[in-house]
């Protein structure tokens, strides 16, 4: 089994008067066709560190590598279709469910793509027929899902879940984690997946990293972390009682995370 | 009209400070201050117009446009302080707007190519451009920011900064053109515009004078479309990195 990625020294901060540092030093490896997890607190970096993989933010120091080469070396926008990404909320465009599902393949070749929408539909467990629905009206959990239907239609080989299930209902969420699950079985996608619910992050990942406050914490597989943490801030985590600012880094507490799209709702339960 | 004639125009100044005095509303000073304005800048313009048509040298002219569309600029540029560059910007914008505009008119013969048309024509213009940059600018900002998350979602499937803006670029032309397209609807209906007023006052027909007014109304659909196209074309590009990341 492959690297698919692997993170040399990644740190990223903000410049500015207040200089704000979001990772330090980060060294990471994701391995092919595995669920790596990323689960954290609120503020931890750990949807800053996923926007570094498919360059929607750029690292301020250190490098990335896909397939042994650096990131830098593509065209952004053909890594961004290698490496597709599934936000929070699932930002469907104002059109059709179809148009959705349609809209990545359209930016390579304007054309009809018939079937097309009906096929994703039907891999993330929704009705075909929803396809000519106005994408607004369907349900969180069925957005969600199109979201996913839509960054699949691009065929990537890494899949980035930046808390996908973290504004759905645990039935909902549940569903996401198997489709998810399939997914990764079925045709080998290695998938990515940020969290901050750590128990979600036992059930998925097969490999798990700790992030707290922008510091890698502890990596390893999924079950040894859970079963025997090694590292005393990991526990704290793991019994529920690790904040934002639970970590040996000073000052940078409460920061958010510059991705913007970190949870201020659920997490907050956790301090 | 006389110099007396518009001594005795000051009366109604007079008025407007009674009213306020009586009123207490505190404009008195206001007035002042805007009469004398008023007064100085247009006797000064008047005079600077006088020897421009006078001299009837070309490089006159151009410095006037250049000076108006620069002032335009300063202007509308208010209107977007965090976007990079954008006083060039919308300058340039202003200024394609307004050449591409007084080309077709002087091109076309539709007007003279005369300091006393092309320097009223083109004040007309700038104004409107600007007026129309602003709205744009302003568009612009307050989409991209409500549309964060779907642009952002956009680049993450692969589209380019131009690709994924569309839709806020869409709206931001839209409403700087929007003013003037409806202003055009319901010219002549809802007011006169000053354009024909003056020459009426000066003694030309009404029929001459609405041909004139429905050339600047067509004038200034085509300016601000130019305008708002082009500035929404280049402005866009200071919210992206040259790797299409959305600046934050």
């Amino acid at each position: 089994m492959g690297k698919k990625f692997e993170l040399l020294g990644v740190s990223k901060w903000k410049d500015g008067p207040k200089r704000a540092e979001l990772l330090r030093d980060i060294n990471f490896t994701v391995d092919e066709g595995l669920i790596s997890t990323i689960m954290g607190p609120s503020g931890a970096g750990k949807s800053t560190l996923l926007t570094l993989l498919n360059r929607l933010e750029e690292p301020s120091a250190g490098q990335i590598l896909l397939d042994g080469a650096p990131i830098t070396q593509l065209e952004v926008v053909n890594l961004r279709r290698r490496v597709g990404m599934v936000f929070q909320t699932p930002a469907l465009f104002p059109m059709t469910v179809e148009q959705n599902i349609c809209y990545g393949p359209n930016l390579r070749q304007r054309r009809e793509y018939p079937g097309l929408a009906a096929r994703y539909l039907e891999m993330v467990g929704l009705d075909p027929e929803l396809a000519g629905r106005d994408a607004g009206n369907l349900s969180v959990g069925q957005q969600q899902r199109v979201s996913i239907a839509r960054t699949l239609a691009n065929e990537p080989e890494v899949l980035l879940l930046d808390e996908p299930t973290s504004a759905l209902d645990p039935t909902a969420t549940s569903q996401i984690e198997e489709l998810i699950r399939a997914l990764n079985q079925k045709i080998g996608l290695t998938i990515v997946w940020v969290t901050h619910d750590m128990q979600q992050a036992a059930r998925v990942g097969d490999r798990t990293m700790l992030l707290a406050s922008g510091e890698k914490v502890e990596e390893g597989e999924t079950k040894a972390i859970f079963a025997s943490p090694q590292n005393e801030v990991t526990r704290l985590f793991i019994a529920g009682r690790l904040n934002g600012n639970g970590s040996k880094l000073n000052g940078d507490k409460g920061r958010s995370d510059g991705a913007g799209s970190e949870s201020t709702g659920p997490e907050e339960e956790h301090k | 009209m006389s110099m007396i004639a518009l001594a005795m125009a000051l009366s109604l100044v007079g008025a407007s400070i009674v009213i306020s005095a009586h009123q207490g509303l505190g404009l008195e000073k206001d007035i002042l201050v805007g009469t004398v304005r008023a007064f100085i800048q247009l006797m000064a313009i008047g005079y600077v117009l006088k020897f421009i048509f006078d001299l009837r040298q070309w490089p006159f002219v151009l410095l006037m446009l250049a000076v108006m569309i620069t002032v335009a600029g300063r202007n509308a540029a208010k209107r977007g302080k965090e976007i990079p560059h954008v006083f060039w910007l919308v300058t340039g914008a202003i200024s394609l707007g307004a050449a591409a505009t007084l080309g077709v008119l002087a091109g076309l013969r539709i007007i003279k190519f005369e300091p006393w048309f092309v320097i009223p024509i083109g004040g007309m213009i700038i104004g409107n451009a600007m007026v129309a940059s602003g709205l744009v600018l302003n568009r612009i900002q307050s989409e991209i920011a409500a549309r964060k998350q779907e642009i952002r979602a956009a680049l993450a499937l692969g589209a380019t900064a131009r690709q994924a803006v569309d839709p806020a670029l869409k709206a931001a032309i839209k409403a700087g053109m929007i003013p003037t397209i409806d202003s055009m609807k319901v010219v002549g209906l809802v007011q006169l515009p000053g354009m024909m007023t003056g020459q009426i006052i000066a003694g030309a027909s009404p029929l001459q004078a609405v041909r004139y007014q429905i050339m600047v109304a067509y004038m200034l659909a085509a300016a601000t479309a130019v305008t708002c196209a082009t500035l929404g074309l280049i402005v866009y590009r200071g919210f992206f990195t040259m790797h299409h990341q959305l600046k934050s």
